[in-house]
């Protein structure tokens, strides 16, 4: 397969009509339109369906839906159109249904703008809607990887039934890299618990109302340990420049690229400056970030949010005698590397002294 | 002798009714259950049941169920049968559900013309939060949230959805019935055989409104309230055929 030259929205629905998804249902929002778009022209070639749907609400409910009968299917939305599906995404948890959910994120509270931003990560760690469950959450930082995790979405999606959160931000929408797309998968396995109409077997239902409390708690900690599970096998970080570090940033998407390019800078001026990038931020790399604490006393989260990954990593490093600071730039400003790497300059003679 | 009336195949047996005595969930849900098996539809059945009295459906059918969120019936079904369409998809709601809280839905997969039924229960009141007014209360009628009666000037006047649905190109099949009298339950059947007909053939939308007793939150006994439907629901809501494309359709179609 060839490189293609392609945006971040259009290589998501690429990946994804690639990876076996053949239902789409969505509703215009910048900064992602792209993605439905693309699924509008492309989805039916292949037999599938794109719907655009009247509402966010009633785009995850057709996911429910589509998933329900065991159908790859996917949804696409940015920050405020997010919230709204957050009830779809509550019942595909308590159904335990295999979906996945991009969020290309905006500046917000509220309307916001549209510009891209990081401050979603709370919903989407969290559980975002009512109930006791949380959506695992996979954060691209180049078209490349949009390409790749999306298809892992998918497949982690179906292996532990359970909605994937995609989460990027209007700039890995927007910009353009080339990829090499995964080849088309044609085959993919049956799902027993699907509903596809009883046939000649028994009838069965998909339900999330459980009224006994005690099989409900069950359920909960069914989910619980679901999580668990792929926090132990499915956990994903890279490390970056950080055999030889003294001093690690924290980052992920769209700033884990600005960190790079700062971190090279600040490696010129000799300072051992590495990255550790979360690529999936729930399960969240806890015990790597711990392993790197061994070796690293000094932690400078970035993020495009006031400080919400930044408390994730305090969590993973409570016990350990660390310097955690944080720099962030919310509301939709895209930090340069210049900017951050003065900011690493100011922290790192901090630690020398 | 020789027993006519049997029980339905695609109702489960041995399982005890959570409805009230009276309420008219039980006769519908019978009569889709004979529908499908009459028209042989039970092996593809996907069923839709709401928030609200009905969600406990699945206990009932003997068929593939799913339950909704509340007011996304009609997304969900979407979905389903957008996905697979050989499914005979029904979407079976209460007024809550689809002419409050899911009115965009509503709207929206009638506007589609989405190749679905939907079964739609009007006991003008919130049955299982307790008797609260809903948008199908009628003008005047007491309930736990319109204590003095439902007041226009503050509490709006009663909806429409199936004649506003009705109108739509895309809707292919509506009818509004009751089961207030054995010959009105016969009239039911017949209306939502037509709705599943509808679908069979790939023609599009059908939509039937049940005009159904819900004796305990209108604190009534069960006569009484047949005798309500007959009284006073009816002129509000007037039984009887909205719109029925059907051969327009299948002339589309041929």
């Amino acid at each position: 397969m060839d490189k293609v030259f392609t945006s971040g929205n259009h290589c998501i629905a690429e990946a994804a009509i690639r990876a076996g998804c053949r239902c789409y249902f969505g509703y215009p929002i910048t900064p992602q339109n792209e993605l439905g778009e693309y699924m509008a022209a492309n989805m039916r070639k292949v037999g599938g369906v794109f719907l655009q749907s009247e509402s966010e609400t009633a785009a995850i409910n057709m996911v429910i839906g589509a998933a329900s009968t065991g159908t790859r299917v996917m949804t696409s939305s940015s920050s405020p159109g997010v919230s709204l599906k957050q009830e779809g995404l509550s019942f595909l948890a308590g159904f335990e249904f295999p979906a996945v959910i991009v969020n290309m994120m905006r500046g917000g509270p509220g309307l916001g703008n549209i510009a891209p931003a990081q401050g979603d990560y709370f919903q989407s760690t969290r559980g975002g809607g009512h109930g006791d469950y949380r959506t695992p959450v996979l954060a691209p930082a180049s078209v490349q990887e949009l390409a790749d995790l999306t298809v892992k979405a998918f497949e982690l999606a179906d292996t532990y039934r359970t909605p994937i959160l995609l989460l990027g931000d209007g700039m890995m929408g927007q910009m353009k890299e080339p990829v090499v797309f995964p080849k088309p998968i044609t085959d993919l396995p049956e799902k027993p618990w699907a509903l596809k109409g009883r046939g000649e077997g028994a009838s069965r239902y998909q339900a999330s109302l459980i009224l006994d409390g005690l099989a409900m708690e069950r359920h909960n900690w069914k989910l619980v340990r679901k999580y668990k599970e792929m926090a132990e096998k499915e956990t994903l970080c890279e490390l970056y420049m950080m055999d030889d570090a003294d001093f690690a940033v924290v980052a992920y998407g769209t700033t884990a690229r600005i960190a790079k390019g700062a971190i090279k800078r600040a490696r010129k001026e000799g300072f051992k400056v590495g990255l550790v990038r979360p690529v999936t931020l729930f399960p969240f790399p806890d015990k790597i970030l711990q392993k790197v604490a061994y070796q690293v006393k000094n932690f400078l989260v970035f993020e495009m949010s006031t400080g919400q990954m930044l408390e994730d990593v305090k969590l993973a490093l409570g016990g350990n005698q660390v310097e955690v600071e944080f720099h962030g730039r919310p509301g939709g400003v895209i930090p340069t590397p210049i900017e951050f790497s003065r900011v690493i300059h100011r922290y790192y003679r901090r630690m020398l002294k | 002798m020789e027993l006519i009336n049997n029980w339905p195949k695609y109702y489960k047996k041995d399982v005890v009714s959570h409805y009230c005595p009276g309420c008219g969930h039980g006769i519908v849900h019978r009569i889709v259950a004979e529908l499908l098996e009459e028209m042989d539809l039970g092996k593809q059945a996907y069923l839709v049941c709401p928030a609200g009295c009905a969600v406990l459906a699945y206990n009932y059918f003997d068929f593939d169920v799913i339950e909704s969120a509340h007011g996304r019936g009609t997304a969900i079904a979407t979905g389903a049968k957008r996905a697979k369409p050989g499914l005979f998809v029904i979407s079976y709601q209460g007024d809550g559900d689809l002419s409050a809280i899911g009115t965009a839905e509503t709207i929206h997969s009638a506007n589609r013309g989405e190749n679905i039924c939907v079964v739609f229960i009007n006991n003008a009141v919130y049955g299982m939060t307790g008797g609260q007014m809903a948008p199908t209360s009628l003008i005047g009628q007491s309930t736990t949230t319109s204590p003095v009666g439902r007041n226009p000037e503050v509490d709006g006047y009663p909806l429409h959805i199936t004649d506003v649905v009705a109108n739509f190109p895309g809707v292919t099949y509506a009818e509004r019935v009751s089961v207030s009298s054995p010959a009105a339950i016969k009239k039911t059947k017949k209306a939502i055989r037509n709705a599943f007909q509808t679908q069979v053939e790939g023609l599009g939308y059908s939509i039937v409104e049940v005009l159904s007793p819900c004796p305990t939150n209108w604190k009534m006994t069960p006569v009484q309230s047949c005798k309500w439907i007959d009284e006073e629901m009816v002129k509000e809501y007037k039984p009887g055929l909205l719109t029925d494309r059907r051969e327009e359709r299948r002339k589309e179609k041929s």
